[in-house]
């Protein structure tokens, strides 16, 4: 394994045990004597620090060491988790992400980091109930002698490993006999001298022959390294307490395995000097450091060192046995792998390719119409389907892990503002394009802050108000025709309408007489540089932000929305498509070019019959079932002259035709997908749509509640497309999306329904308002 | 199990392990209750483990508490390895005849 291999492992792997220790902090605030959770947080600091240890990054580990002393009182019930004790776990964990973080940029650490961690040790010290040592002896472990060995000073004089074990009450029960494992020491090293610790053992009469009571003190010589002899005790490493002390360990090393075991300290002391590991005086010595304050200092050094080679041997062991470690890596992750993002991108490119050439394929099939060639591209065309829909999942992930991240954004900013706020999270399994999750983590953010510090209202306000104590903030995100929607929703104050309009008058973006509504009025806090509170904290409220909010949604070709109640609260609906690469089209014919409409808009096509053609002239609407409908005529929107040419010639299109493009003939009109010349095969009665007369159609769409109907020549029918971005030239054309390359090879325009609509929905709004301020005049 | 000059003899055979230990227990209990000196013989053990090993320690020390006397005799190859590994025979204090290896 290539070492930068595993240091990016070991960077990705810290990365997601900080996020799985800060939700098990946030979880433990609530249930603060959970000892699973506690046991997780604990895991996730030694886990780093092991790793951190093997990779030499010494500074985390003795960061990580202090906070996992701290954590290890809290498993031994000396400490209770108050909420002091995970705030500075918190900025712990923080803390150790701004480490890694330096590791991965490949930099050191630098003074400020170095003050940062000393400040956390200093607070968690207080914890350990030690007086904070001299920082830069406890942070920075000398560098070159990383191991104990070559310690020299005040080291023990024996040659030997010293074994200390005991093992629980159940080793046995579980099929294991402690002697084996000694037995298996002699294979590779020799016993010098062991004492069998038959202290727990309880008289006949009270002995529970399956439980294990034996311990065992070891002196051990060998030339093996520690991770062989850990190996050695592997099984059991759950079920027994074992200490493997090097040879020349610390004398305070040795104490500290006396302090272990309280209740033998005595005996445990001559023991060691009976297994010839400590002489009399050392073992004094050991004892005296007891009253010696000083030495405390020193110690974390040691602790650091050896539990560094505590930690090492198992990283190493696995290192060694590699295919014992895929299979439990296998276990533990239950069958994930990790991929490159590059290559997945690589891979949905490749399948849109696919889906253009299947289509074209399939033309070709209709042209030349024999059956065989007619069935086997069918059966292509189904399997290209699944692929693509296949593919596409692979992208997809939960927005559980991207909502989860909030809970600590709204514990802090709470704390920062006074507020009681609660968060709730509902639809956390809703499932959305990776590039649309990562994009849609700093928007969200801002929304989540924005409620909490001008949504939400103070305490006093709230009881006055006859509302809970705490505020609510929930996040919400559900599927909808084709989109995610995302919600942020508070139970606050909600927008006040006169002090928008009134800051919106003041800064001169409406005229004081002018009518809006609602809507447009919260549309206006999306202005640049509108904010209508008084005071600026230092979360919001300088009118930078939603805006900038709202550019980046509309670059993810979502919108936002918003729904608000004075007095009640506000919901913020953001509305993004669920993937950015390839959608169900529907093929419309407008003269001679052809459009795609995303087909999980449309709601219906139909006819538009000739006297409804006049009924609606001049008006922009018509009646559909008793509803009024408005609608586009594209014809009209985009200018396309009426006799039609035979191809309509985009700049894009002679890319396409050279040559490569497969042969057109035969087929009236432009274009015809397979579906629609297999329909027409099957029912004749459909030439009509080839023949455009006098009759319209209308296809309705739906976007965000509200309807639209897209009036067209003709109806083509679905199509699988992949969506290509307009070139720079193009790119502010209004109404377009996109554009996509059909099986002919000629250029379909995407229509951008969302913007249509909103086109619609504007029209009809001044037209409203200019019905009402002529009627008002009158 | 018989019993002369005040002492009650036993003997263990074949396994003394995790799998017998709980007979053996009662076994023992047994020949404690006789009140007498109790002399085990563990020439026909054929295994032992952890398991017979703290049985014997708890044994003695089962005959310390009752002010008599336990001893094990004719430790069979495979007791004294084990004795030997855990450098038990100070310990349990009795007498073993160290046999040649087969």
């Amino acid at each position: 394994m290539n070492l930068d291999d595993a240091l990016q492992t070991f960077i990705v792997e810290a990365g997601e045990l900080l996020e799985q220790m800060e939700e098990a902090l946030l979880r433990i605030e609530q249930t603060p004597d959970d000892a699973d959770t506690i046991n997780a947080i604990f895991r996730a600091a030694h886990t780093i620090k092991g790793s951190a240890g093997l990779f030499g990054f010494d500074h985390v580990v003795a960061f990580t060491h202090v906070a996992e002393s701290v954590l290890d009182r809290v498993r031994s019930d000396e400490l209770r988790i108050t909420s002091e004790l995970v705030a500075i776990f918190l900025s712990v964990r923080d803390h150790l992400g701004a480490l890694i973080a330096h590791i991965a940029d490949g930099k050191e650490p630098d003074d400020d980091t170095h003050r940062a961690s000393a400040e956390l040790v200093t607070k968690l010290r207080v914890y350990l109930g030690q007086p904070p040592p001299v920082v830069s002896q406890a942070l920075v472990p000398a560098k070159q002698n990383g191991t104990v060995e070559t310690q020299a000073g005040d080291g023990v004089g024996t040659d030997n490993w010293h074994i200390s074990l005991r093992f629980g009450p159940d080793v046995l029960r579980n099929g294991m006999d402690p002697l084996s494992f000694i037995r298996y020491l002699t294979t590779f090293g020799e016993i010098v001298h062991i004492v069998t610790v038959v202290d727990a053992v309880p008289r006949l009469a009270e002995l529970d022959p399956e439980a294990s009571y034996l311990g065992y003190e070891i002196a051990f010589r060998t030339d093996a390294d520690k991770a062989a002899i850990e190996g050695a005790f592997e099984f059991v490493r759950n079920d027994a307490r074992i200490r493997i002390l090097p040879p020349h360990s610390k004398v305070a090393d040795y104490k500290r395995l006396i302090d272990d075991l309280p209740q033998e300290e005595l005996r445990l002391g001559e023991i060691l000097i009976l297994c010839g590991t400590l002489t009399r005086a050392e073992l004094d010595a050991a004892l005296r450091h007891q009253t010696t304050l000083a030495d405390e200092t020193l110690s974390p050094i040691g602790e650091v060192l050896v539990d560094q080679k505590l930690v090492q041997p198992q990283v190493v062991a696995a290192a060694l046995e590699k295919q014992k470690q895929v299979k439990e890596h296998k276990a533990t992750e239950s069958g994930l792998i990790r991929v490159n993002a590059e290559k997945l991108d690589i891979h949905i490119n490749l399948i849109g390719e696919l889906i253009i050439a299947s289509a074209g394929a399939s033309l070709i099939a209709q042209h030349t119409a024999i059956p065989e060639l007619l069935e086997a591209s069918a059966r292509l065309s189904r399997l290209v389907e699944e692929v693509r829909d296949s593919a596409l999942t692979l992208r997809m992930v939960e927005i559980g892990s991207t909502f989860n991240r909030f809970q600590r954004v709204v514990r802090d900013v709470s704390v920062d503002l006074g507020k009681d706020i609660r968060l709730e999270i509902s639809g956390a399994d809703t499932d959305l394009d990776k590039t649309v999750v990562e994009k849609i983590g700093d928007p969200l953010t801002h929304l989540v802050r924005n409620s909490m510090d001008h949504g939400i209202e103070s305490v006093e306000v709230r009881l006055a108000h006859g509302k809970p104590a705490h505020g609510t903030v929930r996040l919400n995100a559900y599927h909808d025709s084709g989109s995610i929607v995302i919600e942020v929703a508070d139970d606050g104050g909600g927008l006040s309408r006169e002090r928008i309009l009134a800051k919106a008058i003041e800064r001169g973006l409406v005229k004081p007489d002018q009518q809006l509504s609602d809507r447009e009025i919260h549309e206006l806090i999306f202005e640049p540089g509108f904010s209508t509170v008084e005071k600026v904290s230092n979360l919001s409220g300088r009118g930078v932000g939603m805006d900038v909010v709202k550019r980046n949604i509309s670059a993810l070709r979502g919108t936002v929305e918003i729904d608000s109640t004075e007095g009640v609260g506000t919901t913020m609906r953001i509305r993004l498509p669920l993937t950015l690469a390839i959608i169900d089209g529907f093929l419309v014919g407008v003269s001679g070019s052809t459009f795609v409409v995303p087909l999980d808009m449309v709601v219906e096509c139909v006819e538009l019959s000739a006297e409804e053609t006049s009924a609606s002239q001049g008006r922009d609407h018509l009646d559909l079932r008793g509803e009024v409908l408005p609608f586009i005529r594209l014809k009209q929107l985009f200018d396309i002259p009426e006799p039609p040419p035979v191809d309509i010639d985009l700049a894009a299109d002679d890319t396409f035709d050279n040559g490569n493009a497969p042969p057109r003939n035969g087929l009236p009109s432009t274009l015809l997908t397979a579906e629609g010349a297999a329909a027409l095969a099957r029912d004749p009665e459909l030439a009509f749509l080839l023949h455009p007369v006098k009759r319209e159609n209308v296809v309705v769409v739906q976007y965000a509640g509200r309807r639209t109907g897209l009036v067209v020549d003709k109806l083509m029918g679905e199509f699988q497309t992949v969506i290509r971005p307009l070139g720079e030239v193009f790119n502010g054309i209004d109404g377009i999306s996109g554009f996509t390359i059909l099986g002919s090879g000629n250029v379909a325009l995407i229509l951008d329904v969302p913007g249509l609509v909103r086109r619609v929905a504007g029209r009809e709004v001044r037209r409203n308002a200019k019905a009402t301020s002529y009627a008002l005049a009158e | 199990m018989e019993t002369k000059c005040a002492v009650t003899r036993i003997a263990i055979e074949g396994e003394l392990s995790i799998f017998t230990a709980a007979t053996e227990r009662l076994h023992l209990l047994d020949a404690f209750e006789s009140g007498n000196e109790v002399e085990v013989d563990l020439s026909q053990v054929s295994e032992i483990d952890s398991a017979g090993i703290q049985l014997m320690v708890a044994a003695k020390r089962e005959a310390a508490t009752r002010s008599t006397s336990l001893r094990f005799t004719g430790h069979s190859p495979a007791v004294f390895d084990i004795i030997e590994l855990c450098d038990l025979a100070g310990h349990l204090g009795d007498p073993m005849l160290i046999t040649a290896r087969p």
